[in-house]
């Protein structure tokens, strides 16, 4: 489920607005900085990704060995937990912090994959939209107005019954769900845009379609995007959870944290924790992202900064 | 209006043809052979498999079958189940009371705590509830639900034993006829005593599961709305007037700070449908979005295809009805574009 | 502040109210939605399950139990050799009534046939209806095996087959061969909707149908004409369909189902502790194997499949694959079943001797050979990737790399009858309680290895053996011949038997009367909730 109503439009004047300033990135940081809670949210955030790159290195055992001898160990504050499994095994003898560490690589994998590849095509396909016109127009949007028109789970859910279940089609089905958020986007900016001044001087002025597009148009379009893709991070690590939770999204042994929680679904009553972790691994990841998210669009919107 | 109401409609026509191809090669392009999937261990005699991808119309040329497909649609034929060879419009409205219903009920939960959470916390803007509250809407909206429903049954279905676990009706104490599909009206239609109380038991945990990502962005979408609207002129001409502070908030400020929020929930139907989804897994609740999931793991293509189409008719049947609203309310939309 | 009061009283209220039951009810949880109520056009459990209470069979199977006794046909005899059998039909047999419809007349012969054509005869004005297909008549070999079935009076069937064929009569008990009322059927036909045939059933059974919701519920009633066999104990048997094990676990806990017939085994220790529940389980009937490919050396040697065979750590699997819900199998049929051989000494896990053995019979290692796992999920079976690692770890213990394949489980299946296969896993699933369902499996007809004859062994005197005890109606004879085919096939091991799985059942404590089937159905006449 996705939040991405919570996402007023940020107009492309006010972004302008904003970046036309001498130094945009001190200024964007210097309003970032205020708000301690995105402050907050992008340590926790980068703290994950400390430990999902370095996580060959911090996790204690392999995230796929499995301890025949101490199947469903419980975590240490429990009865019988032992310092070997902090936060005991899950029904195969996986250890559960080696693979909540691993998880988190797979999940940010998931989520700047998506975010990344959707924002590639979405700023192609957007300002393509916009440039062209007419038929390539139409046939963009009405493609993304499909998209959009298929709820995002069922979406995501019907690409993988093509694709069949695996991490890499998560990615795909994940990808094209969101594409019409980056798509739309753009095309708006972009339109908004065109009808510019500068934009008509530089036409004039003989620049070329292709150049107008990319480095005049495209940078006074970046603000919101960012924030979209921002955000788009964390709605795809959620989306994904959710198909690997449904069992079809990244199959065992992967250490995909939706995953993890499918497979040990079956324990919630006899080991609550084996279910309980995955899930406050996705819970926390996702609102440090959305709380960086946030933190970010307030700083590009002007308006919230004054107050 | 009429205008802009039939290019509004000419719009979705596209939208449709291309959801009716997409649908038709997405199945086509699902490994294995529709009929063989389901076998089982006894495998099937090569006569009969010809005999059934006949029966489906897998023998013909595809552009033919697309063209078969497309036909059927067209007289509301969404093919039939091959599971239980029941039309799949007919399994999709026997159930979709039951998704209604559970969408409908989240919706009033998030609404009737959202709005006005989000509008006291404007009014109170920066004090430590206005931080709470955004605080709690930030985890609503960053929640993966299907974690939540399992913890809020194992804390309050399993352990506390407050609420029922799964379904829509205590079995045993209640039976009626189910005319609507809709167990809260159907419960009141009986005249069973109790079995209304019963069906509201049974649907509060699902329906605060459903409703939490929704109750995290309207109320703040109501915030930002209201202290928009609290900063408007007439709002501080009103202030300034003398007129009692609930006044102002309550009925001038919060009736125009919600028109964006309608416009929100109008916009949600497509994603409280993906939440469906993973509500009505772990509620085992009879809705469509379990049922999608069942076709998946039943191989039941042609249900699988019939249902998405549905489902998304209605995404885009509802989507156009709130534009139809809301250029009604608002000429500028109507007008522009 | 009042209405503060008023909200959590009415708070209260909501989380306390639990209303009273009026009759007597049994509740059962089901795993899912049957896909109608005529068993013939189905394959599937909780659709047989959910049919069952309305139909009666021409025999039966006595209840917790694999044994043929009489149903709707109070006797038969067999003649011929084995190759007519005469049916002699109950008389004052009472057909439910439903909301449109009420029978006219009692059971009789019309209705035995037309239950049978309708499957078997393609101008049968329902052999088409609701998709036509007859599943189960094909795969029990109806069509190949009867010759004719004709009424010579109104309570009397005769039977002629092909050859003789003992094991038959088992087929008549099963769901497929539910009966039907042959007038219900007209009357829809006249009213043009025969569909509604499959939708609304109509039978002579313990429970008559009341109404259904997919999804949601089944409801049946006591049918008080009910007058031979057992009978319903209770007024109301309701189907509360809920799909989720975790769900279904908490109902029963509260007392809102009274049997789980799935219960996970997961739960299964937490249950046995708990006094108001019951567990029952025994091994289902069914088999997991290994089959070595016998068209293909080395796998034509003994001693290697003996090797192969003795590298597996089969009791690692079942801990850790069925999750202690599996039993070892020594032979292709599970302890329930009767002429089961309990003689036979398994095979030992023995790394040491296994590499020996491999050395011994000429095999150079590294073996570089594939293995075939499962790609689906199958009662016998619960994760076919997670066994292949398994036995792949085990494997290269002795210096066998097994290389991990497989295919969609259509295309897995056909390949492997096709044997272009090294090694693959497959399985059974028992149908009629019959040995003979088990045994066919590694028949070898005209002397050519069956499709289903995964392991592509002929053993002459294994197949002369099952076409022997085909022809023999004395149970004791067959067992007998059956057992000695147990030892054979152990001796030549084509395949190395994994496991049965264990199917658990869990109830109320207040549940009375309820036996476990070795079959896996699930029937609640003679069931009484205290």
């Amino acid at each position: 489920m996705a939040a991405d109503v919570a996402l007023p439009a940020v107009t492309s004047e006010e972004a302008a607005e904003v970046l036309g300033q001498p130094t945009p990135l001190s200024a964007f940081w210097a309003a970032f900085r205020e708000n301690h809670g995105a402050v907050f949210g992008l340590s926790v955030i980068s703290t994950i990704a400390l430990i999902a790159i370095f996580a060959n290195f911090i996790a204690p055992h392999s995230p796929i060995e499995q301890f025949r001898d101490a199947v469903r160990a419980p975590p240490i504050w429990d009865a019988g937990g032992t310092w070997r499994f902090v936060l005991g095994t899950d029904g195969d003898g996986h250890d559960t912090l080696s693979r909540l560490i691993y998880g988190a690589r797979v999940s940010l994998f998931i989520g700047l994959s998506v975010m990344s590849v959707s924002f590639v095509i979405g700023v192609v396909l957007g300002l393509l939209a916009a440039s062209v016109g007419s038929l390539v127009d139409v046939v963009i949007t009405r493609v993304m107005d499909l998209i959009m028109a298929v709820p995002s789970l069922v979406m995501a859910i019907l690409v993988v019954a093509v694709l069949g279940p695996s991490l890499a089609n998560t990615i795909v089905a994940v990808t094209i769900v969101y594409l019409p958020r980056y798509v739309r986007l753009v095309r708006a900016s972009a339109l908004g845009e065109l009808t510019k001044d500068y934009v008509t001087a530089a036409r004039v002025a003989g620049v070329g379609p292709l150049r107008l597009m990319v480095s005049t148009v495209l940078p006074n379009c970046l603000a919101p995007l960012i924030v979209q893709a921002a955000l788009g991070v964390s709605d795809a690590i959620l989306e994904a959870a959710g198909l690997g939770f449904l069992g079809l999204g990244a199959q065992a042994p992967t250490p995909e944290w939706g995953t993890m929680l499918a497979d040990s679904r079956e324990f919630i009553r006899s080991d609550p924790w084996i279910v309980a972790l995955p899930g406050l691994a996705i819970l926390i990841a996702v609102v440090a992202i959305n709380l960086t998210g946030d933190g970010m669009r307030d700083a590009f919107d002007p308006r919230m900064r004054r107050t | 209006m009429i205008v802009y109401f039939l290019r509004r409609l000419a719009l979705t026509v596209p939208t449709f043809v291309a959801l009716m191809f997409v649908t038709f090669v997405a199945i086509r392009l699902v490994p294995g052979d529709p009929v063989e999937v389901r076998v089982g261990e006894h495998g099937i005699s090569p006569e009969r498999l010809a005999y059934f991808r006949h029966q489906l119309g897998l023998d013909l040329p595809v552009w033919r079958q697309f063209l078969d497909y497309c036909w059927r649609l067209l007289h509301g034929d969404f093919g039939v189940s091959l599971s239980t060879n029941q039309k799949v419009l007919t399994e999709f409205l026997t159930l979709f009371p039951a998704t209604i219903e559970l969408s409908v009920c989240a919706m009033l939960f998030a609404v009737a705590i959202g709005v006005p959470a989000g509008a006291v916390a404007a009014v109170k803007r920066g004090s430590v509830y206005d931080q709470a509250l955004m605080t709690v809407s930030l985890f609503g909206y960053s929640m993966p639900i299907f974690w939540w429903g399992l913890l809020l049954i194992m804390f309050v279905s399993v352990k506390l034993e407050w609420l029922p676990v799964s379904g829509r009706i205590d079995l045993i104490a209640y039976y009626f006829d189910q005319p609507t599909g809709f167990m809260l009206i159907d419960t009141l239609l009986s005249g069973q005593s109790g079995a209304f109380l019963d069906a509201v038991r049974h649907l509060i945990l699902p329906a605060i599961v459903l409703g939490t990502v929704p109750l995290g962005v309207i109320a703040r979408m109501t915030r930002s709305s209201m202290l928009e609207v609290l900063s408007e002129d007439y709002v501080r001409t009103a202030r300034a007037k003398g007129l009692s502070p609930f006044r102002v908030i309550g009925v001038h400020a919060l009736r125009n700070a919600l028109l964006p929020v309608v416009t929100v929930i109008g916009l949600m139907v497509s994603s409280l449908l993906a939440g469906a989804v993973l509500t009505e897994t772990i509620f085992s609740w009879p809705g469509v979005g379990h049922w999608l999931i069942e076709s998946i793991s039943r191989r039941d293509y042609p249900a699988l295809q019939g249902g998405v189409m549905l489902v998304s008719t209605v995404v885009i049947g509802v989507n156009l009805v709130v534009d139809l609203v809301y250029g009604a309310i608002n000429p500028r939309i109507r007008h522009g574009r | 502040m009042k209405s503060v009061v008023f909200a959590s009283l009415g708070l209260a209220a909501l989380l306390a109210g639990m209303p009273a039951a009026s009759a007597k009810t049994l509740v059962y949880c089901s795993e899912g939605s049957p896909e109608n109520f005529t068993p013939a056009i189905n394959t599937t459990g909780t659709t047989f399950d959910a049919a069952r209470p309305v139909y009666d069979r021409l025999t039966e199977f006595k209840r917790g139990t694999t044994e043929v006794v009489p149903g709707l046909a109070e006797s038969w005899n067999v003649a011929d050799g084995g190759k007519t059998i005469t049916f002699h039909l109950r008389k004052g047999v009472k057909f439910h009534g439903v909301k449109d419809f009420t029978p006219t007349r009692d059971f009789n012969a019309d209705d035995v046939l037309f239950s049978i054509d309708r499957q078997w005869k393609e101008d049968n004005p329902y052999h088409n209806v609701s998709g036509g297909k007859y599943d189960y008549f094909s795969d029990m070999d109806m069509p190949d095996s009867l010759e004719s079935v004709t009424k010579t009076d109104d309570y009397t069937v005769v039977v002629k087959l092909k050859e003789a064929n003992t094991p038959i009569l088992a087929n008549f008990a099963m769901d497929f061969m539910a009966i039907g009322s042959a007038e219900y059927a007209d009357f829809l036909l006249k009213k043009g909707t025969p569909e509604q045939f499959d939708q609304v059933p109509v039978g002579t059974g313990p429970f008559y149908f009341v109404a259904y919701q997919k999804d949601s519920v089944i409801r049946f009633k006591k049918n008080p004409d009910h007058n031979f066999g057992e009978k319903a104990l209770v007024d109301d048997l309701v189907f509360a369909i809920t799909p989720d094990d975790t769900a279904r676990y908490a109902k029963l806990k509260a007392g809102e189902c009274h049997v789980n017939g799935y219960p996970r085994p997961a739960d299964v220790a937490e249950m046995e502790k708990d006094s108001s529940l019951k567990v029952v389980h025994e091994p289902g009937l069914n088999i997991a194997y290994w089959a070595f490919n016998m068209t293909k050396p080395p796998f034509d040697n003994k001693d290697v499949r003996m090797a192969l065979s003795m590298a597996i750590d089969r009791d690692a699997i079942i801990k850790d694959v069925y999750l202690g819900a599996g039993e070892k199998a020594k032979t292709l049929i599970p302890p329930t079943m009767w002429s089961y051989d309990d003689k036979i000494v398994d095979l030992s896990y023995d790394p040491e001797k296994a590499k020996a053995m491999l050395a011994a019979a000429g095999v150079k290692t590294p073996l570089d050979i594939d293995l075939w796992y499962q790609p689906v999920q199958r009662p016998y079976n619960p994760n076919g990737k997670r066994i292949g690692e398994m036995m792949q770890a085990d494997l290269a213990k002795i210096g066998v790399n097994a290389k991990l394949v497989t295919f969609e489980w259509g295309e897995y299946r056909k390949r492997l009858q096709n044997a272009e296969d090294d090694t693959g896993q497959m399985g059974w699933t028992g149908d009629n309680g019959d040995p003979d369902n088990f045994f066919f499996l590694l028949g070898c007809p005209d002397g050519k290895p069956a499709g289903n004859n995964i392991p592509k062994w002929c053993n002459a005197e294994f197949n002369d053996l099952l076409a022997k005890a085909r022809a023999i109606p004395d149970q004791a004879e067959r067992a007998k011949l059956y057992a000695r085919m147990q030892e054979i096939e152990h001796d030549e091991q084509p395949e190395l038997l994994i496991a049965h799985s264990i199917v658990y059942e869990a109830m109320r404590a207040n549940v009375e009367g309820y036996k476990q089937s070795p079959l896996g159905t699930h029937a609640f006449q003679g069931v009484d909730v205290k």
